[in-house]
């Protein structure tokens, strides 16, 4: 390939001043996002998924390069993440492990088998597991945000919502509060042209979810999802503005989610044909991948060696939780309270 | 000692919370230089600024959602609601939401929700109701509903200190209906989760809480003139969790079990307590356990309708003599 013998002083500027580590870094993000979603389909076609599964297929690009684009480390920013969200999750720090002990149950899964999938959190690292209730995580993430103000801290939240979600009522009276209030949050609108089985034409009658958005005063872009640094410099000027006081911004995401609502839903109500073209010429990882060789940014070994190390990754991952234990079931009991600490063990169980 | 009203009890409580914490933060609809609906945010603005009592838009699922995601963050919020019957515009946030935080992700959410609830003031439908059942069928929520001025106080601050998240009930026909005297400089603090012996008695128990508390004391007084019988009443208190251990000693102690409360009966709380006195005392009764509640109809607004509803003094009269006799 031309851009392997390319003198590296012949390749275009690195954007949005990035280094080419960080360049690397992202590329491992998507390989990794994609890579643990292969695991976790094998995992469930040996039904040791417990409950279902949920792809991000085609959507790794916008999850990754959104998170990115955050200030990431103990007390910094923060996000809430869907559950197509998987790959912004391991930006910010989420653990393989962690991600296949939640889809397989385990005693030491990070909700101890109490929550599925992705559902999950963790305050130091920076992300809050959303509930299935769509919508619910936008007050939410404005409470999250309005703390930041309070205390006066340079911290910013970061939230996803669909073209499904957005029209729930939590998300309208959560982003006009965050946006009345000028909090330091970036909505991340994803228009990837499914909610279940509803197509975006019966969900609202704008063209676009930055439409919808700007009725809030909330200055609104939209990019192309499916390209990792698009998003990642259109977040990175949100996240950036937000941080200065300058209140909600949001960026809309036109993406395609390749899979089905789970992995049970066979997509009939798709054309195969618009399937098949996604896969075929807009796969975020491919047009990555391609840029980087292209602009000479990367050889082909660097990313071969990165899809090597995060498979070895994945199957130590896999190999150390595999086998572990479920909960014990008494341990279903502590916990619904600070105090008491443990819900009663009804009276039956003791006959 | 100063003489205060439930309101004024309840201000106080919120407000000495305020200057004790500066994590408790007050949002709501026009809490800030209105005061709120019922003012018991006046003069708060003015003294803790926008950044601590905050306006919010008519959005009650925002604002309990909010409450929530500063919670996690560290932070002690206290959301009011205009008038309670609006909670349920914010039902899905604090039930699945809220509820489950702390179980299914380990989240600290200590937030109070906060508001005016109850009848018996021609409120009509939508500024009348009594939100408890809808709550206490849920796991993770703590509800508490004081009765008195000393509890409107001392609830106030126990639930914002608390560690899970508080519904705190407060009735409107109580605002300021009911004075007492409250111990200036003293901590006043009620436990969540123990109910009050408001009168003792050996002939027949009546458990209640909030506005019928004191139709039930009255009651209880009129019973003892009119018919010589010792009245024992128990003032829950907190809702949920419930006090079985005071429930079942005053059952213990009378035998037989009138259960009063302003909300409708089907579903009501009396049921619950009526089936865990059935559970652990039942070779305590000497009589069935009996309900006073609002009929099963949503709450009209003309007086004559509202009164007929609603349970009367009357009523807990009648009722309680009948069980006495059974």
């Amino acid at each position: 390939m031309a851009s392997r013998t390319a003198p590296a002083t012949q390749s275009p500027p690195i954007p949005a001043g990035l280094s080419r580590d960080q360049l690397l870094e992202i590329y491992r993000y998507l390989r990794l996002t994609r890579t643990l979603e292969e695991r976790l389909t094998a995992l469930y076609r040996q039904s040791k998924v417990v409950g279902g599964l949920f792809r991000s297929l085609g959507q790794e690009g916008e999850s990754v390069g959104s998170a990115y684009a955050l200030d990431r480390g103990r007390n910094r920013d923060f996000l809430s993440p869907l559950i197509r969200n998987l790959g912004s999750m391991l930006v910010m720090g989420a653990e393989p492990v962690q991600i296949l002990r939640q889809y397989m149950a385990k005693a030491e899964s990070p909700t101890r088998g109490r929550e599925l999938n992705i559902h999950f959190g963790d305050l130091e690292r920076g992300y809050l597991g959303q509930i299935s209730h769509l919508g619910d995580m936008i007050p939410v993430m404005a409470g999250v945000a309005l703390t930041f103000k309070l205390r006066a801290e340079p911290r910013v939240a970061l939230v996803y919502i669909g073209d499904g979600g957005m029209s729930t009522g939590t998300f309208h009276e959560g982003i006009n509060f965050a946006a009345v209030q000028r909090l330091p949050l970036v909505l991340i609108a994803e228009y990837n042209c499914w909610a279940y089985s509803t197509p975006p034409a019966k969900q609202f009658a704008t063209a676009h979810l930055a439409d919808r958005v700007r009725g809030y005063g909330v200055p609104a872009v939209t990019v192309d999802g499916n390209d990792v640094l698009a998003v990642y410099e259109a977040t990175r000027l949100a996240v950036e503005r937000a941080r200065r006081g300058k209140g909600v911004h949001a960026v809309e995401v036109k993406t395609y989610r390749r899979k089905g609502h789970a992995e049970h839903d066979d997509q009939h109500y798709v054309p195969k044909e618009e399937l098949e073209r996604w896969a075929r010429e807009n796969d975020p990882i491919d047009r990555y991948s391609k840029r980087l060789l292209d602009s000479g940014w990367a050889e082909q070994a660097d990313l071969k060696d990165i899809d090597e190390r995060v498979r070895a990754g994945v199957d130590e991952a896999t190999d150390a939780c595999v086998d572990e234990p479920a909960p014990e079931p008494e341990s279903a009991l502590p916990a619904v309270y600070a105090s008491p600490a443990t819900a009663e063990r009804l009276w039956f169980r003791g006959l | 000692m100063a003489e205060v009203t439930y309101l004024e009890a309840l201000r106080q409580g919120l407000w000495e919370e305020m200057e004790r914490d500066d994590r408790v933060f007050i949002l709501g609809e026009d809490v800030g230089i209105y005061g709120g609906a019922f003012k018991v945010t006046e003069g708060f603005v003015k003294r803790f600024g926008e950044a601590r009592v905050i306006d919010t838009p008519i959005s009650e699922a925002a604002i309990v959602g909010a409450a929530a995601g500063a919670a996690h963050m560290g932070m002690r919020p206290v959301a009011e609601m205009q008038f309670i019957d609006f909670i349920s515009c914010a039902y899905d946030m604090l039930t699945n939401y809220v509820a489950t935080a702390r179980y299914r992700a380990g989240l600290p959410t200590p937030l109070v929700v906060r508001g005016p609830c109850g009848g018996y003031v021609r409120g009509g439908p939508f500024h009348s109701q009594n939100v408890e059942a809808a709550f206490f069928h849920t796991p993770g929520l703590k509800i508490v509903y004081p009765a008195t001025a000393r509890d409107a106080k001392g609830l106030i601050k126990a639930s914002v200190r608390d560690d899970d998240p508080v519904i705190y009930l407060e009735h409107k026909w109580l605002y300021r209906r009911i004075k007492e005297q409250l111990p200036e400089g003293d901590e006043v603090l009620t436990p969540i989760g123990e109910a009050r012996l408001a009168r003792e008695g050996r002939d027949l128990s009546i458990i209640s809480y909030g506005a019928t508390l004191w139709k039930s004391l009255e009651a209880a007084e009129q019973l003892e003139r009119d018919d010589g019988l010792a009245v024992e009443v128990l003032d829950l208190r907190t809702l949920l969790p419930l006090d079985d251990a005071a429930i079942m000693r005053t059952v213990k102690h009378t035998n037989k079990v009138l259960i009063v409360h302003e909300d409708t009966r089907t579903g009501g709380l009396a049921g619950e307590i009526a089936a865990r006195i059935n559970e652990q005392a039942f070779e305590w009764l000497d009589g069935p356990i009996m309900r006073v509640t609002a009929h099963d109809v949503p709450l009209p607004y003309a007086p004559t309708l509202e009164d007929f509803v609603l349970p009367q003094t009357e009523d807990i009269v009648k009722a309680a003599r009948w069980l006495a006799a059974y």
